[in-house]
């Protein structure tokens, strides 16, 4: 079973309806006690940094979040802005991210011509041997939707890249805890391969 | 420096619970049951897919909801829908279901408003308005509101730039004339608002061919098309077959 936490940022159908899909049990986790039971975690997201990690805070979650990924150490799945969230912080706000992976989110650069966000399909290059990667070919096209792009302090915790105007990390890993940029619950058969992969560790 | 290869979007026509296709807005088609269309894009790996249902203003219906649940069950794909979205609340509704982007027209025409109060609550990049615009007798261009039947006495160049200035994402740029015809979108039209406009303009109304496809981008400049004849049936006046262009075809043709 995997929980797909719910803290009220963003849309969290699409993700159940994809598990749904390729028929992997979900539920959405909303409550402290549902995620204090969590066996495998999808941590979704959509908006501003600062306003994600006050609405863990506030709903009184950050503790326990801590205690799943560093304690308890079950597998997590950041999406988006939940993969920003895992990282130290982000140049989009001033609050503290989870930390649980030594990376940092910056802007996309502006200058050069490409509109902000980075929105539509693109590539993401499989960089590093990886359990979420398993099966995957060189190249894989993903659905993106961003304007902050995360990059890793050790290349080591890369397991995706991609280009646009500048290479950044669009998968990222540290033991169980994983992070995509990309929307695999928008990605079609791609997305699925990856979503199955994570309910399969 | 890597440009995203334009976006190829199937525009499909919600007429009650079918789809249908159109000619000039007129002439309908019955092309099949919604779900189990995008369910054949959804294999297809389309990179978007647009829902409009193209009566609900006119009359004067809400979003199916249901229908767009079913729908965003099956589709895998960026999803957006238009048709009878008249205030902010529907907006976020319809995105909550799991759909990307919402597309206003008519009720833009009548209440401006509507496309800053839309974009500030779930931002730009979730918000299309769709222009739909026809040539007079005397080559005049307005754009039109309610299924093509309301002329709204707006030229398209000045509203294009005017939905922009209010906040919409993108222009989903509609020829009444040519859509349906497979003649090939309207080019000087769609270079006349991509040349006014900063944000993506999705051409759409005569597609027939790639070439078309490729024009549409290289030529006129618009950052993306949507397609409609093309990809519900074999050929023009020939039976419906739901189909999309191979990835390295588009590649090819939009490189």
């Amino acid at each position: 079973m995997i929980s797909v936490l719910d803290y009220g940022m963003g849309n969290i159908g699409s993700i159940t309806n994809m598990f749904k899909w390729i028929g992997v049990d979900s539920k959405v986790c909303d409550n402290l006690s549902s995620l204090e039971s969590a066996q495998k975690l999808v941590l979704p997201g959509v908006g501003a940094f600062d306003h994600a990690m006050s609405r863990i805070i506030d709903l009184g979650m950050l503790e326990t979040l801590n205690h799943k990924a560093l304690v308890e150490e079950i597998p997590i799945l950041g999406i988006c802005l939940g993969m920003q969230l895992i990282t130290r912080g982000s140049e989009e706000g001033k609050m503290k991210g989870l930390g649980w992976i030594p990376a940092e989110v910056r802007s996309l650069p502006k200058s050069i011509g490409l509109k902000i966000p980075h929105m539509g399909w693109n590539v993401a290059s499989t960089c590093m041997k990886s359990d979420l990667t398993d099966g995957f070919s060189e190249k894989t096209r993903f659905y993106f939707v961003h304007s902050y792009a995360v990059f890793c302090d050790d290349p080591e915790t890369s397991i995706f890249k991609t280009s646009y105007g500048v290479d950044f990390d669009s998968g990222i890993q540290r033991g169980k805890i994983f992070g995509v940029q990309f929307h695999p619950e928008k990605s079609h058969r791609y997305g699925a391969k990856l979503l199955r992969n994570f309910a399969n560790l | 420096m890597n440009v995203l290869r334009p976006r190829v979007i199937p525009s499909l026509l919600l007429h009650g619970e079918s789809l249908v296709k159109t000619m000039r807005f007129g002439k309908f088609r019955y092309v099949g049951d919604p779900a189990n269309t995008c369910r054949i894009f959804n294999e297809l790996e389309v990179d978007e897919l647009m829902f409009l249902d193209i009566l609900a203003s006119k009359e004067k219906r809400v979003p199916n909801f249901s229908l767009l649940r079913e729908i965003s069950t099956e589709c895998f794909v960026p999803l957006s829908y238009g048709g009878g979205i008249t205030s902010v609340d529907m907006a976020e509704k319809v995105l909550k279901i799991g759909f990307e982007k919402v597309v206003v027209n008519s009720a833009a025409l009548r209440n401006v408003d509507l496309i800053s109060d839309i974009s500030d609550r779930i931002g730009s990049q979730s918000l299309i308005v769709a222009i739909d615009v026809q040539k007079g007798w005397l080559g005049k261009e307005h754009c039109r509101g309610l299924s093509g039947k309301w002329n709204s006495g707006m030229e398209p160049v000045e509203w294009a730039q005017f939905v922009q200035s209010k906040g919409a994402g993108e222009i989903l740029l509609t020829s009444i004339n040519r859509e349906g015809t497979w003649k090939g979108f309207d080019l000087e039209l769609v270079t006349k608002v991509v040349g006014a406009v900063s944000i993506p303009v999705i051409a759409h109304g005569g597609a027939g061919c790639i070439s078309d496809i490729s024009n549409a981008i290289k030529v006129a400049g618009a950052s993306a098309v949507a397609l409609g004849s093309m990809v519900v049936f074999q050929k023009k006046d020939m039976g419906v077959l739901v189909n999309f262009p191979e990835q390295q075809q588009l590649q090819k043709a939009l490189a």
